[in-house]
C-alpha cells in the first residue's frame, strides 16, 4: 500500500486562504530569520525586538521608515501598472536611475532660480526620461515580441553604467575629495522635506498616485482595458484594444512614475546624484508590487512595512554589528514563503491510498 | 605584442567566472526554468568556497563545497519553480535577495582573511604553443576544468541522450510527458547540476582570482550571466566566447587605468547588455518569420499535466 | 484474453463529470472506434489508458493482467501508443530526435546514422515517408501525423490510439490512412480511433462503442448497425434535423471581399487569392478541411491580420487594414472558435466579458469611467435573452460549460445587430440543445438582414443553414454552390481537396 498525492487545479478562491497566508508567510520567515541569527550566536527575539523600536520605537524611526517608504510607493505603483498587464518590468531600477539623471540634467542646464517652476521642470525631465527608457522595452515587446523581462534587466544596468559614466565623469563634484557624486543642488531644485525630518514631498506625490491608479483600475475604462491585455493579449486586440500602442504607453507611464521616484530621491532627499544611490531598489519594487497583490492602496501599506523593514535593519547594523545586507535575508525569506504560499492558493492537493482505486 | 597576449590571458581569467555561471545557467534554462538567481547563488558559493578553504586549508575541499551547497541552495528556487508552479521571475529575484543577505551576515567573519588559492598550473606542452599557449594554458585547474566543460556540454548536449532528453523538456514539456519523459525529475536534475556549477563561478572569484572574501564581491557578474546566455543563444561554446569579451572588457580596463587613459570605463562596461539587447532583438525578428533559434520554447511556464481539457 | 480490458473507469476534472463507470474493451487485430460528441469523454477515457490522466477509480488489464499505469511511459513500455489531436511532437527538434524521445533502451550517445536507419526502413514498410532530418516545424500536418504514428510504432506499440486523426487530412489522405490502418490491423496491431464522423466510423471500423456525456452508450459490432442507429446513439435521440430555413431573396451586396493575399504565422502565404461576396440577408457557407486557411481568413476579415494585398468592403467602404476597432464599429462581429482564448477571458467574469465589445461606449461607460451598475444591467440582459446558466454576473467564465460560453458569446456578438457576422464553428462541442440553439439565432441574424460567414467541420450543417456554400483549399476558393441541398458528397470532396468547381462542371457537361 502506498501513499501518493495528486494535484489539483482549484476552481475557486478561498477567501480564508487570501487573508491567512500572508500572516502565515511573515510569520515563517521570521522564525526561518531567527535560526540564522542563532547561528551567528544573536539573539533573535533581541535582534527582532531592536528592529521594531528602531523602526516604530520614536518619531524619528517612522519617519525614517516614511522616507525609505516613499521611492518604494512610487517605484511600486510602477511595476503594479506594469504587472496588471502582464508586462514584466523587471527594469524599475533602470528607470529610477534615468529618472534621476534626467533631474540632475535639468538642473545643470536648465537651471531655474524659482523652485515651483525648476520642480515642475525636474518632474517633467524625469517622467520623460524614465518614461522613455521603458518604452523602449515596451515598443520591441509589442512589435517584436522581444522578452521584456530581459530587456528591461538589461537596459537596467546600461542606465546604471551611464549614471555612473556621468557621475565619475562630467558630473563629478570637484568639492567631493573623489567621492563618485554631482554637487549639491541648488534650493530651487530641491523639494521641500518637512521641517525636522527627512520626509520630503514626494510623499504626497507618492500618495496621489496610489489613489489615483487605485481609481484608474477599478473604476476606468483603461482599468479595465489594461486587465484584459493583462488576461490575454489575444483577446485584448480582439476586443478592438490597440495593442502595440497600449503596451508601449503603459510601460512610458510605468517607467515615468520609476523616473520621478528617482527624482524624488535625488531632489527630495540626497540632494545630489550619488553612485549606487538605489541600492537594491528597483528589486524591492517588485517585491513590493508583487506583495501587494497589485493593489495599489495595499502598496501603500507593503512599502510602509518594507521601510520599516529596512529601518530596523539598520539598527542591526549599529546595535549588533551584523552587515546591512542582513535585513536581505528576512526578505528573500519572506518571499519565499509567501511564493510557497501562493501555491496553496492556486492549487488543492490529494492524499490518495494506494489501493484506493 | 606582449601587451595583447597579457590582456587576452587576464580576459580568459576574468571571463571564467562568469563562464562557470553562463555554462549553469544554460543547463537549467534548456530545461525551461528560468533563473535570476545567479547573483545571490555565486555570493553563496563564493563564500562557502572561500570559508571551507580557509578552514581545511584545501582549497579544492572549499570548490566541491561550493558546488554542493549552490545545488542545494538553487533546489530551493527548483521547488519553488518546478512543484509548487510558482511565479519564476519572482523566485528568482527572492533568490537573489537571500543570498546577497545571508552571505553578507555569514561572510561578515571572513572579511579581510585571505587564502593562498589556486596555483597557476601551466599545461604541459599545450602552453608553448605561440599565442595561443600563454593565452590560454597558463592559468589554473579551473580554467581548465571551464574549457573541458564548455566541450563536455556542447557536445552532450546534442549527441546524448540525456542531453537530448533536456532539451526536450524545455522546448516542449507537453510532449516530452507524453513520450514518458519524467518533465519534473529532468528539471530538477538540470536545476541542481547547473545550481552548482553556477556557484563553481562564485568559488572561483574567492578562491583563485580574489583568494578572499568581500561583500558582494560578484559586482553584478551574475547579472551579466543571465544576459550572455541569450547572447550565446544558449550554446555552449557562443558562452565562452561572450564570458571571454567580457573578461577581456574588464582587463582592458584595469591596464587602461594603471595607464592613466580616460575611455570612460562605464561606456565600456554597457558592452555586454547592448549587446545582449541586439541579438534578443535578432533573434525575435527572427522567430516570427518561422525560424526558431534555440531558446528552450517553454522557458519561465510552469508545466502542469492535468489541465483542464 | 488477447487484449485490452477497461473496468469501471471514473474520472472527474472539478466539477465535471468526463468519465462515468466506463468498461471499454478492445482485441488486438480489430479496429475498434470510440464514438460521440464532442465533449463526450472520448479523449479523457483513451488519456486514462496511455497513462496520462489517472482515473478516480476503476482498473486497466492487459491480457488480464493488472496494470497501472503511473505515466505514458509505462503504457509504452505495456504496448499502447497513442497519437493525439494535437502531435506530441517537439517542433523544435528533428524527426529523428522525437522519435526516440522517452526510449530507454538506446545507449547515451546517440548512434544518429543507426537511428536514421531504422526510420527509414519503418516508414518504408508502412509507406509513411518521410524525411528523419527535417525539422518538425518544417512539415506540414500530414506529415507531422506520419511522424507521430512512426513514432509510435518504433516503440513497438502493439495498440494504437488515434485520436479524430482525419481533423487535419484532406479525404485522400484520410483513404490513405485507413488503407494503412486496415493493414495493420490485419498484421495484428489493435487499433481504437476516437472519432465524431459517422462515416468514418462505419466504413473503417469492426466494432464501435459510443460515448455519450461522459457515459458508455453500448457498443455494437459495425456490421450489426447503421449510420441512423449510430447517430441515435451518439445524440440520444431521434436526429431530425428540424431547422426551418425561410427561403428568402438576398438583397445587395454587404460583405465584399476582393482577391484577399494574406501571409500566415510561418511567413508562407494562407490565402492566395480569395474573393467572396456575401449579400444582405445571406448565410454564406465555408466548408474546407482544418488548416487551409479558414483561421488565418477570419483574422484578416475582422482586422486581426494584416492583408498584403485585395481589399475588404462593408457596404462600398474599403476596410482593408483597418484596426479591428474600426471593424468592430462598422458593425462586423467575429465569433471565433477559440472560446476561452480569443473569444472570452476565462479568468474575468461573466460580466466583464460581457462588455467586451462595448466597454467604451454609453451608456456602460461615460467619459472613460465605467459604470458597473449599467455593465451589470446589461449582463442580466444577456442572460436572459439568450438562457446562460449563471447563478450571477460575477461569475467566473472560466466555470462556465462549453454550451454557456457559446452562449454568452453568442450574445454578446449578436445583441448590436451587426452587419456582418463571422462564426467560425460555432457548434462546436455544444449539446444537442445548444445546437439547436445557435443554429437558430444564427438564421435569426440573417432573416434580420445580416451578412453571415459561416465556417464550420460540420458538412450538414453547412448544408442545412447556407444559402450559398463556397469551399476553401489551400486559400483559395474552389468553387461557390448555389444550392447546397442539391450538392453531391463527391463533388464536395474533390472540391475540398482543391479540384475547382468550374473543373468537375467542365467534365460532367
Amino acid at each position: 500500500m502506498s501513499i501518493y498525492f495528486r494535484i489539483n487545479k482549484r476552481t475557486s478562491s478561498s477567501w480564508l486562504l487570501s487573508i491567512f497566508l500572508p500572516f502565515i508567510s511573515v510569520l515563517l520567515a521570521l522564525i526561518g530569520g531567527s535560526i540564522f541569527l542563532s547561528f551567528l550566536k544573536v539573539s533573535p527575539v533581541q535582534a527582532y525586538r531592536g528592529m521594531f523600536q528602531t523602526a516604530f520605537g520614536d518619531w524619528y524611526g517612522i519617519s525614517e521608515t516614511i522616507v525609505k517608504a516613499i521611492p518604494l510607493i512610487l517605484s511600486g505603483i510602477a511595476v503594479t501598472l506594469a504587472f496588471k498587464a502582464t508586462v514584466w518590468n523587471i527594469g524599475a531600477a533602470g528607470q529610477i536611475f534615468l529618472g534621476a539623471l534626467a533631474t540632475t540634467a535639468a538642473v545643470r542646464y536648465f537651471y531655474v532660480d524659482n523652485r515651483g517652476i525648476m520642480l515642475v521642470i525636474m518632474f517633467l525631465f524625469a517622467g520623460i526620461a524614465g518614461g522613455g527608457w521603458a518604452a523602449i522595452a515596451g515598443y520591441l515587446k509589442a512589435r517584436w515580441n522581444v522578452n521584456e523581462t530581459i530587456t528591461t534587466l538589461m537596459l537596467n544596468y546600461i542606465a546604471i553604467h551611464l549614471a555612473d559614466y556621468f557621475i565619475y565623469g562630467p558630473w563629478k563634484d570637484p568639492d567631493s575629495l573623489g567621492f563618485p557624486m554631482t554637487a549639491p543642488f541648488p534650493e530651487a531644485a530641491r523639494l521641500p522635506q518637512f521641517a525636522g525630518t527627512r520626509i520630503h514631498y514626494g510623499l504626497f506625490i507618492a500618495i496621489i498616485f496610489a489613489i489615483l491608479f487605485w481609481f484608474i483600475f477599478r473604476y476606468t475604462r483603461w482599468g479595465y482595458e489594461i486587465r484584459v491585455i493583462g488576461e490575454n493579449p489575444k483577446a485584448a486586440q480582439y476586443a478592438g484594444i490597440y495593442y502595440l500602442r497600449y503596451i508601449v504607453l503603459i510601460m512610458f507611464i510605468s517607467g515615468a512614475i520609476a523616473g520621478i521616484a528617482g527624482m524624488g530621491e535625488v531632489s527630495g532627499l540626497q540632494g545630489r546624484l550619488q553612485h549606487g544611490f538605489t541600492a537594491e531598489f528597483g528589486f524591492t519594487a517588485i517585491i513590493v508590487a508583487w506583495l501587494a497583490r497589485l493593489n495599489p492602496i495595499s502598496v501603500m501599506l507593503v512599502s510602509f512595512l518594507i521601510g520599516a523593514l529596512q529601518v530596523g535593519g539598520e539598527s542591526l547594523q549599529i546595535v549588533m554589528r551584523l552587515p546591512i545586507a542582513s535585513t536581505l535575508v528576512l526578505q528573500g525569506l519572506i518571499l519565499f514563503f509567501v511564493l510557497g504560499g501562493e501555491f496553496f492558493r492556486n492549487y488543492r492537493i490529494r492524499f490518495i491510498r494506494g489501493d484506493e482505486r | 605584442m606582449e601587451m595583447v597576449i597579457s590582456i587576452l590571458a587576464a580576459a580568459v581569467r576574468s571571463g571564467t567566472p562568469i563562464l562557470f555561471a553562463t555554462l549553469g545557467e544554460i543547463i537549467i534554462e534548456k530545461s525551461g526554468i528560468l533563473n535570476l538567481g545567479l547573483e545571490g547563488i555565486m555570493l553563496i558559493g563564493a563564500l562557502t568556497g572561500f570559508s571551507v578553504s580557509l578552514a581545511s586549508g584545501n582549497p579544492w575541499l572549499g570548490i566541491i563545497a561550493a558546488f554542493i551547497l549552490g545545488a542545494f541552495i538553487t533546489l530551493i528556487h527548483g521547488f519553488i519553480s518546478i512543484t509548487l508552479k510558482g511565479n519564476q521571475v519572482v523566485s528568482g529575484l527572492a533568490m537573489t535577495i537571500f543570498g546577497t543577505g545571508v552571505s553578507s551576515l555569514i561572510g561578515k567573519a571572513f572579511i579581510g582573511k585571505t587564502i593562498p588559492g589556486l596555483l597557476k598550473t601551466p599545461f604541459p606542452v599545450l602552453n608553448r604553443i605561440p599565442f595561443i599557449g600563454p593565452v590560454f594554458f597558463n592559468h589554473d585547474l579551473m580554467v581548465y576544468f571551464s574549457f573541458f566543460l564548455v566541450v563536455f556540454l556542447s557536445w552532450f548536449l546534442i549527441s546524448t541522450r540525456i542531453g537530448l532528453n533536456l532539451r526536450a523538456v524545455g522546448d516542449s514539456p507537453r510532449a516530452a510527458d507524453a513520450m514518458g519523459l519524467n518533465v519534473n525529475r529532468i528539471r530538477y536534475l538540470a536545476v541542481l547540476i547547473g545550481g552548482g556549477i553556477v556557484a563553481l563561478g562564485g568559488a572561483y572569484l574567492s578562491v583563485a582570482y580574489n583568494k578572499m572574501w568581500t561583500e558582494s564581491m560578484t559586482a553584478g557578474r551574475g547579472w551579466i550571466a543571465v544576459a550572455l546566455v541569450i547572447f550565446a543563444i544558449w550554446n555552449p561554446t557562443r558562452a565562452a566566447l561572450g564570458a571571454y569579451l567580457f573578461g577581456g572588457v574588464e582587463a582592458f580596463q584595469l591596464r587602461l587605468q594603471a595607464t592613466g587613459t580616460s575611455i570612460p570605463t562605464p561606456l565600456l562596461l554597457m558592452l555586454p547588455y547592448l549587446l545582449t539587447v541586439s541579438v534578443l532583438i535578432f533573434i525575435s525578428i527572427g522567430k516570427g518569420k518561422g525560424i526558431l533559434f534555440g531558446a528552450p520554447a517553454s522557458l519561465g511556464q510552469p508545466y502542469f499535466r492535468e489541465e483542464s481539457d | 484474453m488477447n487484449g485490452v480490458e477497461m473496468k469501471g473507469i471514473t474520472k472527474t476534472f472539478g466539477s465535471v463529470i468526463a468519465n462515468q463507470k466506463i468498461n471499454f474493451d478492445l482485441k488486438y487485430g480489430e479496429i475498434h472506434a470510440l464514438l460521440g460528441e464532442n465533449g463526450a469523454g472520448k479523449s479523457t477515457l483513451m488519456n486514462i489508458l496511455y497513462g496520462l490522466y489517472h482515473p478516480d477509480s476503476g482498473n486497466i488489464y492487459i491480457n488480464g493482467q493488472k496494470c497501472d499505469f503511473r505515466s505514458p511511459f509505462d503504457a509504452i513500455r505495456a504496448g499502447i501508443g497513442m497519437v493525439h489531436q494535437h502531435f506530441m511532437l517537439i517542433p523544435e527538434q528533428t524527426v529523428w530526435e522525437n522519435m526516440i524521445l522517452g526510449l530507454n533502451n538506446i545507449p547515451q550517445v546517440l548512434p544518429k546514422s543507426e537511428i536514421k536507419r531504422q526510420i527509414l526502413e519503418l516508414s518504408g514498410k508502412y509507406c509513411l515517408q518521410i524525411d528523419p532530418m527535417s525539422f518538425v516545424w518544417q512539415l506540414s500536418i500530414g506529415e507531422q501525423q506520419r511522424v507521430a504514428i512512426l513514432q509510435m510504432l518504433y516503440r513497438k506499440a502493439k495498440l494504437l490510439i488515434l485520436d479524430e486523426p482525419t481533423a487535419v487530412l484532406t479525404p485522400q489522405e484520410s483513404q490513405n490512412l485507413f488503407k494503412m490502418l486496415t493493414y495493420m490491423a490485419s498484421e495484428g496491431y489493435g487499433i481504437i480511433f476516437i472519432s465524431h464522423k459517422l462515416d468514418e466510423v462505419m466504413s473503417l471500423s469492426h466494432r464501435v462503442t459510443i460515448l455519450r456525456k461522459g457515459e458508455k452508450v453500448g457498443s455494437v459490432l459495425t456490421g450489426e448497425t447503421s449510420k441512423e442507429k449510430l447517430a441515435e446513439m451518439m445524440m440520444g435521440q431521434k436526429f431530425v434535423f428540424s431547422i426551418q430555413k425561410q427561403p428568402k431573396s438576398a438583397g445587395p451586396l454587404v460583405f465584399d471581399v476582393e482577391n484577399l493575399r494574406v501571409r500566415g504565422d510561418r511567413g508562407f502565404h494562407v490565402i492566395q487569392d480569395l474573393s467572396l461576396q456575401i449579400h444582405q440577408g445571406e448565410v454564406l457557407g465555408l466548408a474546407g478541411v482544418a488548416g487551409n486557411g479558414q483561421q488565418e481568413l477570419c483574422e484578416a476579415l475582422s482586422g486581426l491580420r494584416r492583408i498584403e494585398s485585395g481589399k475588404i468592403k462593408i457596404n462600398q467602404q474599403e476596410l482593408t487594414n483597418r484596426p479591428p476597432r474600426h471593424f468592430i464599429k462598422k458593425g462586423l462581429r467575429y465569433i471565433p472558435a477559440d472560446r476561452r482564448g480569443v473569444g472570452l477571458i476565462p479568468n474575468m467574469m461573466v460580466d466583464e466579458n460581457a462588455i467586451l465589445k462595448k466597454y467604451w461606449k454609453n451608456p456602460i461607460a461615460k467619459r472613460s469611467l465605467i459604470n458597473w451598475r449599467e455593465v451589470a444591467r446589461y449582463a442580466h440582459h444577456l442572460i436572459r435573452k439568450y438562457y446562460i446558466a449563471v447563478p450571477h454576473v460575477r461569475y467566473p467564465v472560466k466555470n462556465l460549460s462549453g454550451g454557456n460560453l457559446q452562449k454568452l458569446m453568442l450574445g454578446r456578438e449578436l445583441s448590436d445587430s451587426p452587419q456582418v457576422i463571422i462564426a467560425m464553428h460555432p457548434t462546436w462541442g455544444l449539446d444537442v440543445a445548444a445546437t439547436k440553439f445557435v443554429r437558430e439565432q444564427i438564421l435569426k441574424e440573417r432573416d434580420r438582414g445580416a451578412s453571415v460567414l459561416l465556417i464550420s467541420e460540420d458538412i450538414e450543417e453547412l448544408i442545412a443553414l447556407s444559402d450559398r456554400l463556397a469551399v476553401i483549399c489551400k486559400g483559395e476558393i474552389m468553387g461557390v454552390i448555389d444550392k447546397p441541398q442539391e450538392v453531391t458528397p463527391e463533388v464536395l470532396g474533390l472540391m475540398m481537396a482543391g479540384t475547382p468547381l468550374k473543373n468537375i462542371q467542365k467534365v460532367s457537361a
